[in-house]
């Protein structure tokens, strides 16, 4: 038998591949129980106000710029992508129904929760890392509040709140940028931008993109807040912990979109709506 | 020794970080009203065996008892209730940076009483003017602060809630020596102000001279023989400074001996 010392043994890819299963299966379970503890705190404790306040306008109204800004871009650039592709069918009339479905139920919210993972998911895992750090979760503690109650809490319902709020913003401003580009640039007629708008384009698209982004915004924090909570010392520590917030949280935006997809088209026909397809 | 009962009591307590074996079998008693400092070289566990008091960490063996009964075991809400009893001045303050001085001072009595406003603000003001603080400073937040006014308000912060017990963790660390000595000043007055028992981690021995009355000294545990205990020294802060034991005498007198080619050769 062998009786090889851990030093001279090589690394292998089965090592590697190996230790980063370890490391999903462990962080992904850290993260259920911690997202596990913050329902408990959530349900059973009054929020506190003041705090909540101060993060929905952190998270919400300081980004009201930057999403605008990302939603009009958006709509603009599906008017540039689409316009060529449409005329060459004769079918650049239809250049409203394409961009706007396509903004309110996937590049809207996806593109508005990635925009916030980078702008509020990282700032909030790099806050909550230094608090760690600097043992002011810990003072949290000796002073009688609970750092789950007091700092994750907030941060939670104001993701769920104001993801979804930015998110119709985002929207707004891709159908405003997508018109105008269509319209004044491209000269496609307004009147059948509009009509073929409506014609493809229901409240449950909408509702649809709303209820992703909602879910978009309470993952986002939790993923957020946790590797906040987990920072190793050091401006490393913070750095990696910020960088692990985005990486997390674009993966389970991801992976929330591609499984709410296939969820809101099992109930698209149960609202006897006809599906577009383009989910 | 002071004839009171213990309000903590360390019974074998060990504490490990991963493969880490900081605090090995660790055991002593608090009396009530003492004042006491640990002291150690840096890495000895300090800091943990203030940590392990408050029940911000737990043993990994061994229990940490609190009037006679194990932190380990209770319930988040009597945690919290007995946190209370303590005051803890953390190392580097670790004053919220979010909010102001005044909120700083106030947070515990908001969290934890139904006091009225205006009586929180006169206990504000009145534990500012204790560790001489000008009203001016209320409004200011962490980061406007030097060093040494964060320390003061991380002690006013620890005295609004009136504990029982004060946790200094290196109180006078990275400050100069005036205002090492301005916080050591005020370390007595908390004493002869209140019935209280005091708990100070540090390697200052001027601190150690002049706030305490018993002195336990922890040994870093890899430095240890398999057998050796690692509390070397509990005694007067006059024993610790003619100790026998070269390893105490060493550390209170800041001689190195020869640790500087140990640790080249290590």
């Amino acid at each position: 038998m062998s009786t090889a010392s851990p030093a001279t043994e090589r690394t292998t890819i089965v090592h590697v591949v190996g230790g980063l299963c370890l490391t999903v299966i462990r962080d992904a379970g850290e993260l259920t129980l911690f997202a596990l503890d913050m329902l408990v705190w959530l349900l059973t404790r009054r929020w506190r106000r003041s705090v909540l306040i101060t993060c929905l306008y952190q998270i919400g109204v300081e980004s009201i710029p930057v999403v605008l800004t990302t939603g009009a871009f958006i709509g603009m650039v599906m008017a540039v992508q689409s316009y060529d592709q449409l005329r060459y069918m004769h079918l650049e009339t239809n250049l409203g129904a394409v961009i706007n479905i396509s903004l309110v139920k996937e590049l809207g919210p996806v593109l508005a929760a990635t925009m916030l993972a980078g702008r509020v998911g990282c700032a909030m895992a790099a806050e909550l890392g230094t608090m760690k750090i600097t043992e002011q979760i810990d003072a949290l503690r000796v002073l009688g509040a609970n750092p789950m109650h007091y700092l994750v809490v907030p941060r939670f319902v104001a993701c769920v709140i104001m993801v979804p709020v930015l998110t119709l913003l985002a929207d707004a401003a891709g159908v405003v940028g997508g018109w105008f580009f269509s319209t004044q640039v491209c000269g496609v007629d307004s009147h059948h931008y509009w009509t073929h708008t409506e014609e493809f384009i229901n409240w449950f698209d909408v509702a649809g993109g709303i209820v992703k982004a909602t879910f978009f915004g309470g993952a986002m924090a939790l993923v957020s807040c946790q590797r906040g909570f987990a920072c190793r010392a050091g401006a490393e520590g913070v750095g990696q912990a910020a960088t692990q917030a985005f990486v997390y949280g674009f993966v389970a935006i991801l992976a929330l979109d591609f499984f709410l997809g296939i969820l809101l088209n099992a109930i698209y026909p149960l609202m006897g709506l006809m599906s577009t397809g383009l989910n | 020794m002071v004839d009171t009962p213990a309000i903590i009591e360390f019974r074998g307590v060990h504490r490990r970080f991963g493969g880490q074996h900081v605090l090995r079998d660790v055991s002593f008693t608090i009396q009530r009203g003492e004042s006491v400092a640990i002291i150690g070289e840096s890495g000895c566990g300090k800091s943990v065996t203030l940590k392990l008091m408050i029940g911000l960490l737990n043993p990994s063996e061994g229990a940490v008892l609190l009037d006679n009964r194990p932190m380990e075991g209770r319930s988040e809400k009597e945690l919290t209730s007995d946190r209370l009893r303590f005051g803890y001045v953390f190392q580097q303050a670790a004053l919220f940076d979010s909010l102001t001085v005044a909120d700083n001072v106030a947070f515990g009595l908001r969290q934890n009483t139904r006091m009225p406003e205006s009586q929180i603000a006169d206990i504000v003001r009145e534990r500012l003017r204790e560790v001489g603080l000008p009203e001016s400073a209320s409004a200011k937040k962490p980061a406007e602060l030097s060093g040494g006014m964060r320390k003061r308000v991380g002690l006013a912060r620890a005295l609004a809630l009136a504990p029982e017990i004060m946790l200094y963790d290196e109180p006078t660390t990275g400050l100069d020596p005036i205002m090492s000595d301005v916080i050591n000043e005020l370390i007595l007055q908390v004493r002869e102000r209140r019935p209280i028992t005091s708990i100070v981690v540090t390697h200052d021995m001027v601190t150690v001279g002049r706030t305490v009355d018993r002195v336990i000294m922890l040994y870093p545990q890899p430095r240890l023989g398999a057998d050796e205990p690692q509390i070397i020294f509990d005694g007067t802060p006059a024993e610790a400074f003619t100790a026998a034991d070269p390893r105490v005498y060493q550390f209170v007198h800041g001689q190195a001996g020869e640790r500087l080619l140990e640790m080249a050769t290590r």
